[in-house]
Formats: structure tokens, sequence, C-alpha cells
């Protein structure tokens, strides 16, 4: 047993060398700005560019926006399948897998097609509206990790379970959504939140193609263009990624669990 | 196409609640769901459908295969091929490296810290690909990446002088590795835990080696959904562009490459050519995902 | 008595630093049943792993058919397991499954088929060879794992805790069933469990465990009306324990409550003035005087549980209840709550506990 707890450590070893060393390398790299010694010059330039910060904050304003309408779109939709609606649960899961299956460029190449100028709902023929189409478009990404970690979540607390005690005990519907449900479920919903921000960052595909100011095209035109920005900037954005993901394992600790079995 | 009065049969009416009798009459549950389905239909089935028929239909629309026809013609071909032979190697090896890294954390006695680290690490890593991902590999193995560098310095080994660009078919793959790699660990693990200790003991009082039990059931067990996820992982590689774009631009003429260029400037001069190449990809990957599902549902009803 | 199959010989195992079995001793003879009985974590499945060849004795020797097989790997020890949770190969057929240990072993296509349809016969299941796991029930998947331990004829079976997983009814019938089968092949059994009425319907021998140690060693019948410890005593069947104070210890006198009871050799060494515990089997004591029974004690029903062909009835004797049954008469109506009544047993039932 002795020589294969030897490869296991070795694998993993491996892994771990092939996980950390691109980021050391970019991270070294991103420092190499100024001649002949280590500096954070490139991250000054980068901070300093008036065009990643409006472009940032583009996305950011966008990335909040896609997570509002995901909310609007899915909770409502979860909660009732789970709670009354379990024969639906087969196409919503379907569905949710679609994004997966039709890439990115598939779906912007569908919207340009058909909410052009000449369409009954116009959504390209202004800048605003625009806008809007591209948060639709982040949110359409995002709705398979926004619906898994909703319904997750309501599983985990036996929404059925909580509403019939609720109801039993008197209370309407807006008492039960309101004290019961999305108290419980924020930290699901919070879950999903944070994915859909790491998503919306930076993603390049429709905002390039739909021709908004966002964080991802502004990312490609800085590799064209100059030499060490650009590893800064995938040093930020990993960590970015980092940090969301980091936010979503503590939240799941806080998250409530029934201690019913669930379904 | 577009209209707005698609059927709704779901707002139609009170539906029928499950069995037992509830204290609430209005069709809520119904209303609750809509904005659901109203936003997946106007956003992600309808624009797919636009691309789809378009793809079949002439300039003028009228039905035709001509579309799918011309996707035959060399550099289209040579395109879904690239895009193929990358996707499938970085599936390829993406899984057998996955599975190694998983069998290590799950069964080869490491401690526990180990298993929840790597999958820790794992689920950052699948979402770490996009631009900022080929700049990292810019600059590990770009000609002046680090460990091009330390490579030369260190072991006087010059892996450019050596015929390796990580501006090629295979950097493009290594690079899609990085994130092929952890999301097979990720989608692996919990089928290796799936595979019971008393198996193995079982196995062992009825005479069997190690290598027998692993050749007559563990890998019969696993093989359904490590054949699933190479598939997943074969989609994901398909439809991904942003760190293509970034690494390689137009040089390597990967099939989204393809597309956004005709999005972006119609380089095909045919409009309903571009809706073809767009519904080839959404065969590929959809046909893969059947393969996954199947995949997916035999080896669960074995593990029941 | 018959030749030794098994032996166990002063087994020890330590885990770091928790001595998890401790100083372990038994013979098994050829062809018998033996179960051991005993709370969770009281090391019963340890010694049966260790049998197996899953742990590694820290310490003493285990010897199959005369042969010293302490160090040898499981797979080399010709031994059928059955495990709790069935462990049948998912991806294989009930039929593949049992013909598993005959295929390792190289045996030949048509000896194979025949072994296998032998034994499907034998858990009567002939038409279910070609299912999968997965579509049978609990039942019948440890029926199949029974068939898969004995078809490469080993010498000795192991099952661990086989009944645990399954319906309760289920597990009565199975229990049986496998005692049947395992006298039909004469094979060599050790059976662990934490079911006494288990243990007691369809063991030869029991050995009940308690930390790591056999507390006694016995049949069915010893260990339940003997029992040599009141580990062992408590475990094993209901006892009802009286509190008492000794009399007069010359002549056997102990009084309860306010009444006495003389127990002619049981007061070994006690002093008078000195407390005990009695205990007594339920179906030891009976519902006012009777022939035979020469202590009676007084008190008042407290409970009347009506349960068909059984009453069960709780009596308080002071500050303490006993439960006894009687049986259901139909021309008499069970006794009512608040009755004063005696009860009436014989000395020589009373176990006197230490």
């Amino acid at each position: 047993m002795r020589s294969s707890r030897l490869w296991a450590w070795l694998t993993f070893a491996v892994g771990a060398a092939c996980f950390f060393i691109p980021l050391l390398a970019t991270l070294e790299f991103s420092m190499r700005m100024r001649r002949g010694t280590y500096s954070f010059d490139a991250y000054k330039v980068v901070f300093g560019d008036p065009r990643f910060q409006a472009t940032f904050s583009y996305s950011v304003v966008a990335a909040i926006m896609t997570i509002i309408l995901g909310i609007l779109i899915v909770v409502p939709a979860a909660y009732w399948i789970r709670l009354r609606l379990p024969q639906l649960r087969p196409i919503v899961e379907f569905i949710t897998l679609l994004p997966l299956v039709i890439p990115a460029i598939v779906i912007v190449f569908g919207y340009i097609r058909m909410y052009g100028s000449s369409s009954p709902l116009p959504l390209l023929a202004s800048s605003r509206s625009t806008d809007l189409l591209l948060v639709i478009g982040y949110a359409t990404l995002a709705l398979p990790y926004m619906y898994r970690a909703v319904d997750t979540g309501l599983r985990t607390i036996d929404v059925r379970t909580l509403t019939e005690a609720a109801q039993i005990l008197g209370a309407g519907w807006s008492t039960i959504i309101v004290r019961v449900i999305l108290p419980n479920v924020l930290i699901a919903v919070l879950s999903g939140a944070f994915l859909t921000f790491a998503i919306v960052i930076g993603e390049f595909t429709m905002a390039s193609l739909l021709n908004r100011p966002a964080f991802g095209p502004y990312l490609q035109n800085i590799g064209a263009n100059r030499a060490y920005e650009p590893a800064a900037l995938a040093v930020i954005a990993f960590a970015i990624t980092w940090g969301c993901m980091s936010v979503i394992q503590l939240l799941s600790r806080f998250a409530p669990r029934s201690s019913n079995r669930p379904n | 196409m577009t209209e707005l009065s698609v059927p709704q049969p779901a707002l139609a009416g009170n539906s029928a609640p499950p069995a037992e009798a509830r204290s609430l009459r209005l069709p809520t549950q119904w209303l609750g769901v809509a904005p659901f389905f109203l936003f997946v239909l106007l956003f992600l089935i309808l624009p797919t459908l636009y691309l789809v028929v378009g793809a079949f239909q002439t300039a003028d629309g009228t039905f035709t295969l001509e579309n799918l026809a011309a996707l035959a013609q060399p550099s289209i071909r040579a395109a879904y091929w690239i895009s193929i032979k990358v996707s499938v190697a970085s599936a390829l090896l993406g899984a057998l490296v996955g599975l190694a890294i998983a069998i290590a954390i799950v069964r080869g006695g490491l401690p526990t810290w180990t298993r929840s680290a790597t999958l820790t690490f794992s689920g950052v890593a699948s979402q770490f690909a996009g631009i900022p991902l080929a700049f990292a590999f810019l600059a590990t193995l770009g000609r002046l990446g680090l460990v091009t560098v330390l490579l030369n310095t260190a072991f006087g080994f010059n892996i450019y002088a050596h015929g390796f660009n990580i501006l090629s078919f295979w950097g493009l793959t290594l690079t899609y590795l990085y994130f092929q790699i952890p999301l097979m660990v990720v989608i692996i693990t919990p089928a290796i835990d799936g595979i019971r200790k008393e198996w193995g003991e079982a196995a062992s009082t009825l005479g069997a080696t190690q290598w027998q039990y692993w050749r007559m059931v563990v890998i019969p067990v696993i093989w359904p959904s490590f054949l699933g996820t190479v598939i997943l992982l074969f989609a994901n590689a398909f439809g991904a562009i942003a760190t293509a774009y970034a690494l390689t631009g137009s040089s390597l003429n990967i099939v989204p490459i393809l597309l956004y260029a005709q999005i972006r400037g119609d380089v095909l001069h045919n409009a309903n050519l571009g809706y073809a190449i767009a519904f080839g990809m959404i065969f590929i990957t959809g046909l893969a995902n059947i393969f996954y599902i199947w995949f997916r549902v035999r080896s669960e009803r074995w593990l029941k | 008595m018959a030749d030794t199959f098994l032996s166990i010989r002063n087994v020890r195992k330590t885990f770091a630093t928790t001595t998890v079995v401790q100083d372990f001793n038994l013979d098994v003879a050829r062809g018998e049943f033996v179960s051991f009985l005993g709370p969770s974590g009281c090391g019963k499945t340890t010694v049966l792993r260790m049998v197996a060849g899953f742990e590694e004795p820290s310490g003493g020797a285990i010897h199959i058919a005369g042969k010293d097989v302490t160090r040898l790997k499981p797979n080399q020890r010709n031994i059928g397991m059955v495990f709790q949770a069935y462990a049948l190969f998912p991806n294989l057929t009930v039929a593949q499954n049992i013909a598993f240990g005959l295929k390792v072993a190289g045996a030949p296509r048509a000896e194979i088929d025949q072994r296998v349809a032998e034994m499907l016969s034998l858990i009567k299941l002939p038409e279910f060879g070609e299912r999968f796991p997965y579509q049978l029930s609990g039942g019948q998947q440890q029926r199949v794992a029974l068939a898969r331990a004995l078809a490469p004829k080993p010498k000795l079976l192991l099952l661990d805790e086989p009944l645990s997983a399954l319906d309760a009814k289920v597990r009565v019938s199975l229990r049986d069933e496998i005692r049947g089968i395992q006298k039909e092949l004469g094979i060599t059994t050790v059976f662990v469990t934490h079911d006494q009425e288990e243990a007691l319907s369809i063991s030869d021998r029991i050995v009940v465990m308690y930390g790591g140690r056999a507390e006694q060693v016995g049949t069915p019948f010893e260990i339940y009306n003997r029992p040599s410890t009141r580990f062992v005593a408590n475990f094993v069947g209901t006892l009802n324990v009286l509190e008492g104070t000794v009399s007069d210890a010359a002549s056997g006198k102990v009084r309860i409550n306010t009444e006495e009871i003389a127990l002619k050799n049981k007061l070994n060494g006690s002093r008078t003035g000195e407390t005990l515990s009695l205990a007594l089997r339920p179906e030891a004591i009976a519902l006012g005087r009777r022939a035979g029974h020469d202590a009676n004690l007084s008190g008042e029903i407290a409970e009347v549980h009506f349960l068909g062909s059984v009453i069960r009835v709780r009596v308080g004797l002071g500050s303490s209840t006993v439960s006894l049954d009687t049986f259901n008469n139909s021309s008499t109506p069970p006794p009512t709550v608040g009755q004063r009544t005696e009860i009436s047993f014989a000395s020589e039932d009373v176990l006197v506990l230490h």
C-alpha cells in the first residue's frame, strides 16, 4: 500500500504545481515592467488608466443588473416549481442545460439577428437598450448556475415543509415569502450572485459583438497592444474570481439547513 | 418570429393543484413561473430557433440545404476540423489527468486537507477561463514567459528552438487544460466516492487480486461517468472563443472565431451561411450533451 | 467436542492508543453456527474482520482448519463474507456476481454455469440470473450476496450484521433461510449481530461481547437462563430488577420493601444488611400464587397492555415495578389498573446480580 500512497502524493504535487506555476509566472511577468527590477508599475498603469476604470465600472454595474434580473426571474420560478409544480422540473432542468449547449457566441448572434433595427423589439436601436440586451444575455449565460444555486438552497431548507408549517399557523402568502422563504434562501441567492459576478466581469464574446464598453473587450484590446499590463490584469481577474469563489464557500457555511431529510 | 403573443398555456386559467386540497385558489404558481419561461423563450429559445431556421433558408426565405452543403467548403471544414481536434485533445488529456488527480485525493490515502483543498482550487480554476487565461499562459510559456526562460537558463533547454510555440494548436490545447482538468476533477470525484469500500473487500474474500478487482468492477463502473465527462469537456472546449481569440488571434481558425468574424463583418458574404455555421456548432455541442446525459443516466442507475 | 475448525487464540487489536479487542479466545467446531452478539463498539466486527483478514491482529493467532492464517491476505484465505451493505457489484448481473469467485479462480465456463444455477436454486431465485442489483429488493440482494459468498465453496462463512439494513419481516424470514442453508451445507459460520433475538434464534453458540472482551460464551439457553455477568443479563432479554436488603444471611432471607423472601443458596458471600440487586425474567413471574412458586410479593397493578395473545402487565412493588406477561384467556378479563395483587416466583429463578 505504500507505493500507491507515493503515487498519490506525486500526482497531487504535480497537479498543484500545474495549478500554481501559471499564476506565479503571471505575477512575476506582471512585475517586470520596470527594467531590471521587480515593481508594481504595471498595476499602477492599469489602475490609473481611465479606460480601465470606465470599463471595469461598466461591467460591475452590468453584473449587478444581471444579478437583480436573475433573482427576479429565477427565485419565484424555483420556489413555485419546488412547491406546486414538480412536473415542470424536468423541463426546467433541460432548459437550464441549454446555455451550456448553445455557446455564447451563437446566443448573441441570435440576438443581433432577432432584435436588430427591423424587428418588432428593436433592442439594438439605442445604446441604452443594447445595454439592456447585454444584461439579458449575461442573465441567460448565468441562468444554469443561478437556478442550481437557488434550487439547492430551497431543497436544503425543505421549503415545502416550511410553507406548510407556516400555513397551518395561519400565515398568508406575503408573510410566508417575506418572513419564511426569503431569509432562508438569501444565502443561496448570494452564492448564485457571486458566481454571476465572476462570469460577467470577464465575459468577452457578447460585449464585443454588441459593441459595449465592457471589461472583456478592454482586456482583449490591452492584450493586443501592451506587454506587461495584460499580465497584471490577469492577476487582478484571478484575484476577483478567487474572491468570489471564497465568498461562496464562506456563505455555504452560514447556509441554513433543515433537520428534515429533504427529498 | 418575434411575436410576443406566444401561447402561454400556463396562464390560461387555474391549473389543478396537486392532490391535497389547498386553501389558495389563485393561479399564483403559474404567475410565479411565467417570467422565467417568458424570458427563456424570448432570449434563449427563439433566437436559437431563428438561427436554426435561417440555416435552412436562402436570402429570400426559400427552404434549402445548400447552406449546410456549403459548410463542406475547405476553409469552413478546416475550421470545424481544428475545433474538433483541439476540443478532443484537451478533453481526453484533461480527463485522464483529472481522473488521476481525483483518484489520488479520494483513494490515495492522503490526508483530508488535500481533498478539500483540491476541490476548492479546482472549483476556482474551472471558472478561470476567457482572456485572462490567455494572458496567464503567455506569461508562463510565451517566448518571454517564466517557464520558458527558466528552462533555458537553468537547463539550457530552449523549447521554442525545439518547435514549441504557445501560439499554436498544442499551445491552445495546453491552455485549455488549465480549466479542463479542474472541471474533470470536480465532476468525477463524486463518481469515485461512489466506489464503495465493501466492494473491494467482497472481491478480496472472493479471491480477486487488486488488479482483477479494478478490471472487473471499478473500471466498468466508472467508465460511463468518465466517458460522459470527456464528452462534456469536449462540448465545453468546442464553444469557447475568448481564450483562443486572445491567444492566437485569427491565426488559429477555430469555428467560433470564424463565426465571430462572420458576425462582425460578414466575411463570407452570405448571412445564411453564418446561420449554418452556428447551426453546425449547436448540432455538435447538442449531440455531445445528449450523449453526456445518456451516460450520466446509465451510471446513476447502477449506483442507485 | 467435534474437531475445532476455527481457532482464535489470544487475539488483541489496538488502534493508536485504544485497545478495541482484548485477549479474545474462541474455538469453533466444524459446521457450527456461532454468533457474536453485543452493542456497537464492543469489538465484534473487529474480531470478524481479523478473521477475514481486513485487519491484522496486534497480537495472537488465528487458525483455520489447522492452518495459521494470521498473516495471510483476505484473498488467500478461502472464506466467504456477507456484508451489511450487500456490496454486490453494480455493473454485473446476479449470475455474474455469483460467478465472480469462480471466474477469478479460472474455473471453466461449464462448471461456472452449473454452480451458478445451483446457487440460484439454493437461494430460491432461479429466474433472477440476468437481473442487475439495482432491480432487486434489499432481501433479494442479500440472498444473492450469500450465494456469491458460497459459490466458490469456502471453508468458512462470515456474516457482518447482514440483516440490519432490512425490514423487520424480511429480517425474520431471511435469518431462518440463512440458518437453513448453513445446516444444509454444513459450513462453519460466524455471524455478527447486535440483535439478541436474532442471535438467540439461530445460533448453536453465542459469544456476548462488551468493551472488547467476550463476556460469556454459551448456548442460547445458557446465555439467557444463566447469564454470568450483569451485562449479559441486562443485554439479553428483558430483566426485572428489584432492590433488596439481606435481613439474615444464614437463612438466606432478603427483605424487599416490607416483605421478605427466602433465597436458599443464592447469597454466596453476602452479609446481613448488604443491599442486593435481584433480577427476574418476566416469564418467571406469575400473577397471583402458583404451586412451586415459593416467593410472594404484593403490589398494585400499574399498567395493563393488551397485546392480543399476550397481556403485558406492569406491577408496582413499592418503589420498583416489574413487568410480566400472561396469556390471554377468553373467559377471564384482564386485570384492572389500581387493583391490589400478588406476584409469585420460584426463588431458584432469581438471579443475584453483582
